[in-house]
Formats: structure tokens, C-alpha cells, sequence
């Protein structure tokens, strides 16, 4: 059994206006998630990626179908019951910038959802200390501002914030697209190695099927809001059957001017078979 | 198909800890401190405590109460015996009326202030933060407690109140309630959107929580400030009242003393001095103390970054030399710095040379800070006001361009130098159609008239790739995609066939796939117009795409520069070679299986 299972999931926001229909940008994307697995969700802006992200974390609602979390359905919960959850699903956002508390030091940002658990402040302290140590951030970094950090400091305290409880997913909403090249090797790598160390499974959302295929067991592709292939990343990302998925990659320009020259030239001959077909 | 094993052992080529150390203790100065540093905040709230301890030590200070007369001390003038600052009218000690009317004062205060605080903020909290019913419900209770007539409503209501001032400034702080409520609620619908309250939300808080850990922080400082600027109205009001005659003449306070004194001030002028005098004192300083507070919560305000003018030079003498024939732009030795707040200046960039070739792609390529824009829009000269070229020269086709007048700038960068942005949409002006700015900045450069500039941009549109160019040129930029606007933006640099074409990430904004239509279409126009280009990117992908030769920017300082293969072939420099090893490869696909998944099946 799949720890998070999706079936069928639409999201409609209402539209400007009275009486206007809404707008809906998921018809319908079904996709599973074991547990200790990571699921990349690939796909340009527009795509939905980031909705289905939301709408398991329940910060926007399905108009239809279901969400399935460790075999209970989670599509409407809310209140105490999803309170309950977090303890099982956390995120980690995209942008390190706006997603920590600017006026909270990096200690009580982390102490919060411990606490919320119940953990008594002593405890709190303690596992404190373990996250920052499991992000690779030094241990007095807990009396310091978010903004004494630099972005890829700032994304391992967010890291460490969706640790705390032991979650067994974790929703990543492009969490390393905000970064510099050097940071976001470093902090994939981080990704990785939790995921080794504790068992948890990722929702990776991201649109640079790069970053998806260095971190991700299964690919799923999105395009506007219908999910277009999906299958073992190997598979997904270098020879894949859907050609929208076929455009994306070689769309993607690679950093090595002779093989970019080699998938320019095929990106080309493929948009031309396209236009004469 | 090989699967390169662990993408994790790759990273040993990248040395050590990100920047760990360089998390510099910013400056953390607790809002008292700057407080303290603020003469005007110091002397303000010197002066509230020594009023407010009068009123406090009164029974000490004085033996006469507020009300009790003297028939013998009528009209009796300052510094007679027992009545430091004389008498009224009916023989009253106007010194003990002062320090007795101080406590009404702060009582009027602390009671209008803090029940505007609390149904102001919490009709804010509830209604910025809760769903849409509960919101337009708040918004409609706070639009009509504005809608009463503040004073007014206050003497209609004097035989509910009884005359005693006490619950007259309770229904007060219900009227001044909804500018608190304004505050918050604003500050609320804000805040509500911010990812770290989302996380907040999925780490498991509840709204109370949410509202009381992380919006209400945010909403603190100008709520403060707000309060003394309350409390100041708020004795104002009282005072008033009294000053009118509203409501109990028992009670001491400025307003009836002022009418006292009002009364009299032909007979004795000082009585009339006191308490106006007092009265003045505290409310000017609530006002400049609330202004002090803002300032020391808010920050100072930022300086406008006017863009524009040649910044001023200290200018290094360069040697001419043979000028190469070949050669369009010659940067040298350039360095530019900013101001500092603490004094003294900043370089960003230093000692940076960097030559173009006629008709080559040059990529300018590091991480963010590095100096790579700077770079660029110095040799656009569009770098801000505040910066300062220190040293160096940049010559475009044999021209300086260091010290170079605004007007001759202007003209050149119309004309020979054009730029294209990262942000498509931002560099469009929403309030007008896309032809007509188009329509316009070829105008600026050229002795076109309307129609022919309008039948270039046309065919320029369509050149640029877009299906309908009539339809992109009618359109406002709201109506256009990214990738659309950035091909318009496009149109509008090539149209006067410029020798150099400066590209700030110019595909950082846009898809994948929009992303190499754009770089085709830079591409292509680059080879018709046999134009040089300085594309400044921080991506690799895109330099092995469309550059001929890159420069690598570390710092401020151009570490390496070469021909793309030599670069991507033999990096010397240890930073490009770090670079380089950070990219993640294209075949480095996860192949390590899902951790919990071992042991149960296997697929």
C-alpha cells in the first residue's frame, strides 16, 4: 500500500466576478507516493505542481476526487484532525527568504512544531540542537535571526523546521530553486541523506527536470494541469514516451557546449517534424 | 544506459561549508536601545514620567484637595503662601488642580486607548485573518461605528454616562476603535499570505496560535505607535469636553480649568497659562514620542534609488593604446563602490577587464553578489546615483563612457546599446499598450515619423517569432504572456539595429521552454545583425547554448576568462572548477532505491 495515494484529484479556484465559473487547474491527477520514496513532479508554470503539493498539505481545498494518507482519507480533514496530521506530512517551500519568521530566532522557528507536539521546552531545546546538527548548521546558530543567514543556511533551517516531528512525507515545493548553483548541489545532497537516515518520503516539486532526476525514484510530468507521463525517473528523463515530456527535455539547455549544440539541433528537428505534422 | 552510482559522493569536489561561517552577527539593536539613542524619544518620555509621578505623588505634594475652596484665595496670585501657583476664581489651589487633573488625564488616556486597542485589534485580527463572511461582517460593524459623530455622540449620551468622564472615554475608545482596526487588518491580509504562516499551519498550530505567535508580532510596532498618538487624543477629547462644560464639574481636569481660566483671563492671565501649558506638554510629547517609536520600529526611511546620471568618477588617466579594429567594448581596471552607512565605501566590483569583440557573445557568468549586473549597467550607465565608478574606463567603439554626459548616454543607449531584462513584465508600463511603447522607444532613437515606426515595430513583432503582431501590438502587457512581453522587449532593443545588446538573465524568469525559443531567437538576430552581446547569467546551460567567450565574476573580480570550450574543457581557476563540479549531471539519474522499500518488495 502506498503511503500517500492521489486519485482523481481536481482544484477549482473561484474565478474574478459574479457568478463567473471557476477556474479549474487540476482535472484530475491521480499518483502514489511508498513510503520512503521520492515522486518528482515536473511541469512549467501553470502546470499545477504546486497545487497538488497544497492541496495534500491542505492549505487549498479539492473540488473533487481523493487523498489518501497512510490509507485514510484526508481530503477534507481539518481543524484538530489535520493539526494531527503534521505531525506526519510536512513542507519545505521555495523561497528560504519569506517561509521563516523574520522576528523569531532559528531556536524557537525549530522549538514551535515540537512544542505544538507537546514536547516540554527543555526537550524542545535538546532535539533543537539535533536538527541543526542533522542540517549541517552549527549549534549556535539557535539564538540567531533568519536574516543573519544566507539562502541555503535559511533553506536547512526550513529543512530542520519539517524534521522536528518525524514526518513521514515531506512536501518539497521547488526548495532549491531559489538558491545559487553551488548551494543547491549541496542542499539536494542534504535531501538525500535524510532520506536515507530516516525513511521519509518526498513529494518533490520542481520544474528543472535536472534537479527532479538527481533526487527522485519515480517521475511524474504536468502539463496544465493533466498529468502527461509518469514512471521510474531513469525512464521519465532521458528517453521518455510523451512528447511534451520529449520537448522538456531537450528544452533544457545542457551545461556542456557540444552536447547543448547536439539537443539544440535535435529540439529543432523535433519542432519542425511538429509543425509540418 | 550507465547510471553513474551515488549522487551523493559527487559533492566531494565541492569544498567545504557554505559560507557557514561568513553568517555575520547583523546588528540586533532591541527597539529600546534605539529608543535610547533617540534625544527626541529621551526627552519625551523624561518628560511623561516626571508627569505622570506628579500625579502620582499628589496626596504627598499638596494638602489642598481639587475642590476645596478658600474665600480668602480668590484670584489669588502666583507664589502666595500655600498657593504655589495662586488661586481661581472660587479659590481653588490652581497647583493642586494641575497634579489632580493629571490623573484624570492619564486615566482618560489609558481607559480611550486601551479599548480602541483591544476592539480595534481584535476586530483586525478576526476580520484580516478568517474567511470571507466573518470578514465582510467586521468591515461593515467598523464602517458604521465611523459613520457617528465622535463628539457629538458623546454629549447626546451624557444622562447614560452621568456625566462621570470615566465611561465617556470607554465609548470613546469604541469610536477611535476602527483606525486601530484599519491598521491591523491591513497588516493582517499581509502577513496571512506569507509562506512562514503556511508553515506555520502545517506544522500544526491552530489560528489561535498562528494569530497570537506570528501575526500579532508583525502587527506590535505600529500598534504601539498607534497608542500614543491615541492617548494623546484622548486627553484632548476629555479635555474638551470639560472645556465645554460637558459633564461633572466635580472633576479636576485641564479642560475645566482652561474654562476656569478662560473665564478670567482678564483678572488674572496666568490661571489661564497653567494648565494650557500642561496640557500642551503632554500631548506634544505622545505625538513626538509616537513619531519617535516610528522610526525606531519602522527603521529610517529608505532612500529612492533614482537612476539616471553619470555617477561621479575619480578617474584613473588611461594610456591609449592601438585601438583593435575588431574591438567594441573595452572594459579596464573598472571598480565601482557604494556608500556605506557606517562612512566610507564598499567596492562591488574591482579591478574587472573585459573586452567584446564586434559581433560576439560574450557571458558574463557567477552567483548572486558576484558583481555581474553591475558590471553591465555600468557599461549601460544606468548604475544608480549612489554608486561610484573609483577607477577604471570603459570604452564602446572608441568612445569613454566613464564621465560621459547624461544627454550623450541617452542617446547611445538608444541607439548603439541596447538592454534587455530579467523581468519582462516589469520593464512594461501596465497602463499602456505594448505597441505604443514600442512605438515610442524607437521614436526616441530615430527621426522616424508615427506611421513608419509603427510599420517597423510591426514587422519587428513578427520577426520576433509572435503568430499575430497586430493583435501583441493593441494589447496591454497584462494580456501577454512572459515569454511574449520578453519577445516585444526584444522588437523594441534589435529595432534600431544596436552594435551592442546587454541581456540581464533574460530567460531567469521564463519556462524551459520558452526559455530556448528565446535563446533560438537571440541566437538568429545575433547572426542577422551581426550584433555583440554581453549576456549576463548565472546558469551554464544557457552560456554552452549561445556564448562564444565567457567571463567568470567571483566577489566583485573576473576570476577566469576564455573561449566557452576552454572554460568548459579546462577550467584553471579553482572557483570555475567548483562551479562546473556543483552542476548536477544530466545522467547522474537517483538509482539507490527508496530506504524503507529494501527490504519488502522488490519490483
Amino acid at each position: 500500500m502506498s503511503l500517500l495515494e492521489v486519485r482523481d484529484l481536481r482544484v477549482a479556484f473561484p474565478a474574478r466576478g459574479f457568478r463567473a465559473a471557476p477556474n479549474e487547474v487540476l482535472h484530475g491527477v491521480s499518483l502514489d507516493v511508498a513510503a520512503g520514496e521520492t515522486l518528482g513532479l515536473v511541469g512549467e508554470s501553470g502546470s499545477g505542481k504546486t497545487t497538488i503539493g497544497r492541496a495534500v498539505l491542505g492549505l487549498v481545498r479539492a473540488s473533487g476526487g481523493s487523498i489518501r494518507f497512510d490509507g485514510e482519507d484526508i481530503t477534507t480533514v481539518s481543524g484538530a484532525a489535520r493539526r494531527k496530521l503534521s505531525k506526519d506530512i510536512q513542507v519545505v517551500f521555495q523561497d528560504p527568504y519569506t517561509s521563516l519568521n523574520p522576528a523569531m530566532t532559528i531556536g524557537d522557528i525549530l522549538a514551535e512544531p515540537l512544542i505544538v507536539q507537546g514536547a516540554t521546552g527543555r526537550d524542545a531545546r535538546a532535539q533543537v540542537r539535533t536538527l541543526l546538527d542533522q542540517v549541517g548548521l552549527p549549534s549556535d546558530a539557535i539564538e540567531r535571526l533568519p536574516r543573519e543567514f544566507s539562502g541555503g543556511q535559511r533553506q536547512r533551517v526550513a529543512i530542520a523546521r519539517a524534521l522536528a516531528p518525524r514526518p513521514r512525507l515531506i512536501v518539497c515545493d521547488e526548495p532549491v530553486s531559489a538558491l545559487d548553483l553551488s548551494t543547491q548541489a549541496r542542499v539536494l545532497d542534504l535531501f538525500v541523506e535524510i532520506q536515507r537516515a530516516t525513511g521519509v518520503a518526498y513529494l518533490f516539486v520542481s520544474h528543472d527536470l535536472t534537479v527532479v532526476r538527481h533526487i527522485s525514484h519515480r517521475v511524474a510530468v504536468l502539463y496544465r494541469g493533466d498529468m502527461v507521463e509518469t514512471g521510474p525517473a531513469a525512464k521519465v528523463t532521458s528517453d521518455p514516451d510523451d512528447p511534451y515530456t520529449r520537448k522538456l527535455l531537450l528544452a533544457a539547455p545542457v551545461a556542456d557546449p557540444r552536447r547543448q549544440q547536439e539537443r539544440r539541433l535535435a529540439r529543432r528537428a523535433l519542432m519542425d517534424a511538429e509543425r509540418t505534422a | 544506459m550507465t547510471l553513474p552510482n551515488d549522487p551523493t559522493t559527487r559533492t566531494v569536489r565541492v569544498p567545504g561549508t557554505e559560507a557557514i561561517a561568513t553568517a555575520t552577527r547583523s546588528s540586533r539593536t532591541p527597539v529600546w536601545k534605539k529608543l535610547l539613542r533617540d534625544p527626541q524619544a529621551v526627552i519625551t518620555i523624561s518628560l511623561l514620567v516626571i508627569i505622570v509621578l506628579l500625579g502620582l505623588l499628589t496626596p504627598f505634594l499638596t494638602s489642598h484637595g481639587p475642590n476645596q475652596t478658600d474665600l480668602n484665595a480668590i484670584n489669588a496670585p502666583v507664589g502666595t503662601p500655600g498657593f504655589l501657583l495662586g488661586a481661581d476664581e472660587s479659590g481653588r489651589d490652581i497647583f493642586a488642580r494641575l497634579l489632580h487633573s493629571i490623573n484624570t488625564a492619564v486615566i482618560a488616556a489609558l481607559l480611550g486607548t486601551s479599548v480602541a486597542l483591544v476592539v480595534g485589534v481584535l476586530g483586525g485580527l478576526v476580520g484580516g485573518y478568517f474567511g470571507r463572511i466573518t470578514q465582510s461582517a467586521t468591515e461593515w460593524i467598523f464602517s458604521l461605528i465611523m459613520t457617528f459623530p465622535g463628539v457629538l455622540l458623546l454629549i447626546i449620551l451624557m444622562p447614560v454616562t452621568r456625566g462621570d468622564y470615566r465611561p465617556t472615554m470607554l465609548i470613546f475608545g469604541v469610536l477611535l476603535a476602527p483606525g486601530i482596526y484599519r491598521i491591523v487588518r491591513n497588516l493582517v491580509l499581509g502577513v496571512k499570505n506569507e509562506l512562514y504562516v503556511d508553515a506555520a499551519r502545517v506544522s500544526g498550530l491552530g489560528n489561535l496560535r498562528i494569530l497570537g505567535r506570528h501575526v500579532l508580532f508583525v502587527v506590535r510596532g505600529p500598534i504601539i505607535i498607534a497608542a500614543a498618538f491615541l492617548a494623546g487624543t484622548s486627553i484632548g477629547v476629555q479635555s474638551g469636553l470639560a472645556f465645554l462644560g460637558v459633564g461633572s464639574i466635580e472633576i479636576p481636569s485641564f479642560g475645566a480649568m482652561i474654562a476656569s481660566g478662560f473665564r478670567n483671563l482678564y483678572i488674572a492671565p496666568t490661571q489661564f497659562l497653567w494648565p494650557s501649558l500642561l496640557l500642551g506638554v503632554i500631548t506634544a510629547s505622545l505625538v513626538l514620542l509616537g513619531n519617535s517609536l516610528r522610526d525606531a520600529f519602522e527603521g529610517a526611511k529608505p532612500k529612492a534609488a533614482r537612476i539616471g546620471a553619470a555617477p561621479s568618477t575619480e578617474r584613473t588617466a588611461g594610456a591609449d593604446e592601438a585601438v583593435d579594429a575588431r574591438n567594441l567594448v573595452e572594459i579596464r581596471n573598472l571598480a565601482i563602490a557604494y556608500p556605506q552607512a557606517s562612512g566610507g565605501i564598499a567596492e562591488v566590483v574591482r579591478g574587472v577587464d573585459l573586452k567584446i569583440n564586434r559581433g560576439e557573445v560574450v557571458g558574463l557568468v557567477g552567483e548572486s553578489g558576484s558583481g555581474k549586473s553591475q558590471t553591465a549597467f555600468a557599461t549601460l550607465g544606468v548604475l544608480p546615483n549612489e554608486a561610484i565608478i573609483t577607477s577604471g574606463s570603459i570604452v564602446f567603439d572608441g568612445q569613454e563612457l566613464v564621465g560621459l554626459s547624461e544627454a550623450r548616454m541617452r542617446t547611445l543607449r538608444g541607439r548603439e546599446i541596447a538592454y534587455i531584462p530579467q523581468e519582462p513584465m516589469s520593464n512594461l508600463d501596465p497602463s499602456y499598450r505594448v505597441g505604443v511603447q514600442l512605438v515610442e522607444g524607437v521614436r526616441s532613437s530615430s527621426s522616424m515619423s508615427k506611421a513608419e515606426a509603427k510599420d517597423l515595430v510591426l514587422s519587428l513583432l513578427a520577426r520576433v517569432g509572435i503568430a499575430d503582431p497586430q493583435r501583441t501590438f493593441d494589447s496591454y502587457p497584462h494580456e501577454i504572456s512572459g515569454g511574449m512581453a520578453q519577445r516585444a522587449l526584444i522588437a523594441g532593443a534589435v529595432a534600431s539595429r544596436p552594435k551592442l545588446l546587454i541581456a540581464d538573465e533574460p530567460t531567469t524568469a521564463l519556462d524551459v521552454t520558452v526559455q530556448a525559443e528565446i535563446l533560438d531567437l537571440l541566437r538568429d538576430l545575433q547572426a542577422e545583425l551581426d550584433m555583440a552581446v554581453l549576456l549576463v547569467t548565472h546558469n551554464f546551460g544557457v552560456v554552452a547554448d549561445v556564448c562564444d567567450r565567457i567571463a567568470v565574476m567571483q566577489n566583485g573580480s573576473i576570476v577566469e576568462a576564455g573561449t566557452t570550450l576552454e572554460i568548459f574543457d579546462h577550467p584553471q581557476h579553482p572557483y570555475t572548477q567548483m562551479l562546473l563540479g556543483s552542476i548536477l549531471e544530466e545522467e547522474s539519474v537517483r538509482a539507490d532505491a527508496p530506504p524503507a522499500a529494501v527490504e519488502g518488495d522488490t519490483k
